[in-house]
């Protein structure tokens, strides 16, 4: 059997992982087809920004020419939440990608050698961990100015030592193995070793992590914007949405639940999101590690 | 016979935080072209810490002390020292002209690849050229038969034509190297990869497994530990080494199997003339495949002899005490008062003499040199 037959059987075997994928993949499709779900009006120059219907600061409740209605200051909801999600597989990708990428190269480098490369890499992430990370990801917005892309930054910079750490462990463990000093006996270099032997042996675990994380990178993204450090006013991601939501939790007394549209419809593509890459994450699990795969 | 490997003052310590751990001490030992040398020994002797010293694979915290390892060269003619020798260079002779075997043919293999992609890796590694003249020769073949491939794509194959050239002649030529660390341009190469594959099954029928090409496309825990080990082999014995180190190959496998290895390795030696370093706690193997053995205790040589001679007038205490030990039907069997030799503090003079039935003042001082007291027969020990 071929293993993208397995793959498939394995995910479609599994009701969880196959809603996970199904989530994700509207996601996908969302995103992609953004600007033929919600059109960008003639005249709209940047189409990440949020189109308004008037200055008026209450949201409207659900019309015809607003689905989802719209929120503090007529941004429309619709609009947002749909090219919201291009910014918020924007984020995570790049922000997961980049992770991953110093995380398995400083990873490696400490586990492999060992000794003094070791020491000083570990100690490096220890300093960036003993960091609560949420105050530290707002320190370094705020330092280099509140936007997507700083917020990018920031959370890439509090992320990776964990990935560091987690991908060093396994390889400790991976190069004890026997297979690895065979493979140094038949004269592979430290490099080839690395690379082809311990990291797929290694790394499991660590995109086990990542598939997760993707829907954790959101959130922390979107409590960011929540608090004024993220996209600016009127761009169409979900955090920045939420933050003007803020205002309208509660609605008058007598209806609490007046405002509802403007904070439930953010909040629930937030949840559908990362509760689609959770479940996803258990799936890919048993597809990326052949030897739990085939048993 | 001429020496293949020629050992001498062989010092390896290990640099533990307790202190250091002598592992071999002064070891000199010689590997004959065409012969199985068996190391015999307790666990903790010293017979791996040996065989991974040849490679200069010595795990960290362990060291190359002291002492010289000379490789005489059998096509080249020449010596090479291989304690002094670059890292590449060591590379190069690793899996090509010495290999090894490990103990435990599960763990030797890596879980994630099959069968057939770690064998042709030591292909990929070490015949180089070789498959590429073979990939030209292909190429160049199906090109003038010119009734397969397109017109508009014979540009491209008389461009891999050249390119399989250029990495024959000069194997570190620019241009392939670049295109192997690129993802996708490298399965331009795919063809030296196909060429291995065949090489691959070849090995593979030579280590007599049978449907050697469903095999190569099987992951490692897809077989039987005697398949297993014979893909090990295999692998080991991909690109002809000189010299085969065989770490206990034997003992994780129930008997039967075990039979038919020792006589795979047998036919090995005869077959390709290769060299066999057997190492083994296991008398009776070691009577069955070796020509000469070698016993070692507590990092140090007791006695070097032919097969014959050590098993009809073992000299050494310590290698009597061990032919005592063999379990034999219908007659007590007898252990070796005491423990192994404390490898940090170990006892002065002869390692062996606290548990020797027939040491000497002498031999708590001063330890014996190695002697030869027949031919062919060496022993360190005051008796003789």
């Amino acid at each position: 059997m071929s293993d993208w037959k397995f793959t498939a059987r394995q995910l479609a075997k599994n009701p969880l992982s196959m809603t996970g994928l199904i989530i994700i993949v509207i996601f996908v499709i969302i995103a992609i087809l953004a600007p033929l779900i919600a059109p960008t009006p003639e005249g709209h120059r940047n189409p990440y920004m949020i189109p308004r219907d008037g200055f008026f600061a209450t949201p409207q409740p659900p019309s015809e020419n607003h689905p989802f209605g719209t929120t503090q200051g007529q941004y429309d909801i619709f609009y947002g939440c749909i090219w919201g999600a291009r910014s918020a597989f924007r984020v995570a990708l790049v922000v997961i990608g980049i992770t991953l990428l110093i995380g398995i190269v400083l990873g490696s480098l400490a586990g492999y050698f060992g000794g003094i490369i070791d020491e000083v890499i570990m100690r490096i992430t220890d300093i960036f961990l003993a960091f609560p990370a949420l105050i530290l990801a707002m320190a370094i917005v705020s330092a280099i100015g509140p936007s997507l892309k700083s917020v990018m930054i920031a959370l890439t910079a509090v992320w990776w030592p964990s990935y560091a750490r987690l991908i060093r462990g396994d390889i400790l463990q991976v190069r004890e193995e026997d297979y690895i000093e065979a493979s140094r006996g038949l004269g592979a270099s430290s490099g080839r070793v690395i690379i082809r032997h311990v990291l797929p042996n290694a790394i499991y675990p660590t995109l086990i992590m990542a598939s997760l994380d993707i829907g954790a990178v959101v959130l922390s993204a979107a409590a960011l914007s929540f608090l004024g450090l993220g996209a600016p006013e009127g761009y169409a991601d979900w955090g920045q949405m939420t933050e003007f939501a803020r205002n309208w939790m509660v609605g008058p007394p007598g209806n609490p639940l007046k405002y509802w549209y403007a904070v439930i419809t953010p909040g629930l593509f937030i949840l559908f999101f990362v509760l689609g890459w959770n479940l996803l994450g258990d799936a890919f699990r048993d597809i990326f590690d052949p030897r739990l795969a085939r048993r | 016979m001429a020496d293949l490997i020629r050992i001498r003052d062989l010092s390896v310590r290990f640099y533990t935080y307790e202190g250091v751990v002598h592992a071999i001490d002064d070891l000199d030992l010689d590997i004959r072209q065409g012969e199985t040398l068996g190391i015999v020994g307790e666990t903790g002797s010293g017979k791996t810490m040996t065989a991974l010293s040849i490679l200069r694979l010595i795990p960290y915290p362990g060291k190359i002390e002291s002492g010289s390892i000379v490789l005489f060269d059998r096509d080249s003619g020449g010596e090479l020292e291989l304690l002094k020798l670059r890292e590449d260079r060591m590379r190069a002779i690793r899996g090509n002209k010495i290999s090894m075997v490990f103990q435990e043919p599960g763990a030797a293999l890596n879980p994630v690849y099959t069968i057939g992609d770690q064998i042709s890796e030591v292909f990929l590694l070490h015949r180089r050229q070789e498959l590429a003249r073979a990939a030209k020769q292909r190429v160049d073949s199906l090109l003038s038969d010119g009734s397969g491939i397109a017109s508009v794509k014979k540009p491209f194959w008389r461009w891999q034509s050249r390119l399989f050239n250029k990495i024959a002649d000069e194997p570190h030529a620019i241009e392939p190297r670049l295109l192997s660390h690129v993802p996708l341009l490298r399965r331009l190469l795919g063809r030296l990869r196909d060429e291995a594959g065949l090489l691959t099954v070849n090995m593979l029928k030579s280590v007599e497994i049978p449907d050697p090409a469903r095999v190569a496309a099987e992951y490692p825990h897809e077989l039987s530990g005697g398949m297993k080990q014979r893909a090990v082999i295999a692998m080991a014995l991909a690109c002809s080494p000189e010299l085969l180190i065989a770490d206990e190959p034997t003992t994780s496998l129930d008997v039967t199997i075990q039979a038919q290895m020792l006589e795979l390795f047998r036919r090995i030696k005869v077959d390709k003339g290769a060299s066999v370093l057997f190492i083994t706690h296991n008398l009776g193997v070691a009577a069955e495949v070796c020509d000469r053995v070698a016993v070692m205790y507590a990092g140090r040589l007791c006695e070097v002899a032919t097969v014959e001679d050590l098993f009809l007038h073992p000299s050494h205490p310590y290698t009597r005490a061990l032919l005592e030990a063999v379990p034999m039907p219908g007659k007590e069997l007898q252990t070796i008062p005491g423990a192994l030799a404390d490898a940090l503090n170990p006892p002065p003079g002869c390692r062996f003499h606290p548990r020797c039935p027939s040491a000497t003042p002498m031999c708590q001082q001063e330890r014996a040199k190695l002697k030869e007291v027949s031919k062919d027969h060496m022993v360190a020990c005051y008796l003789y």
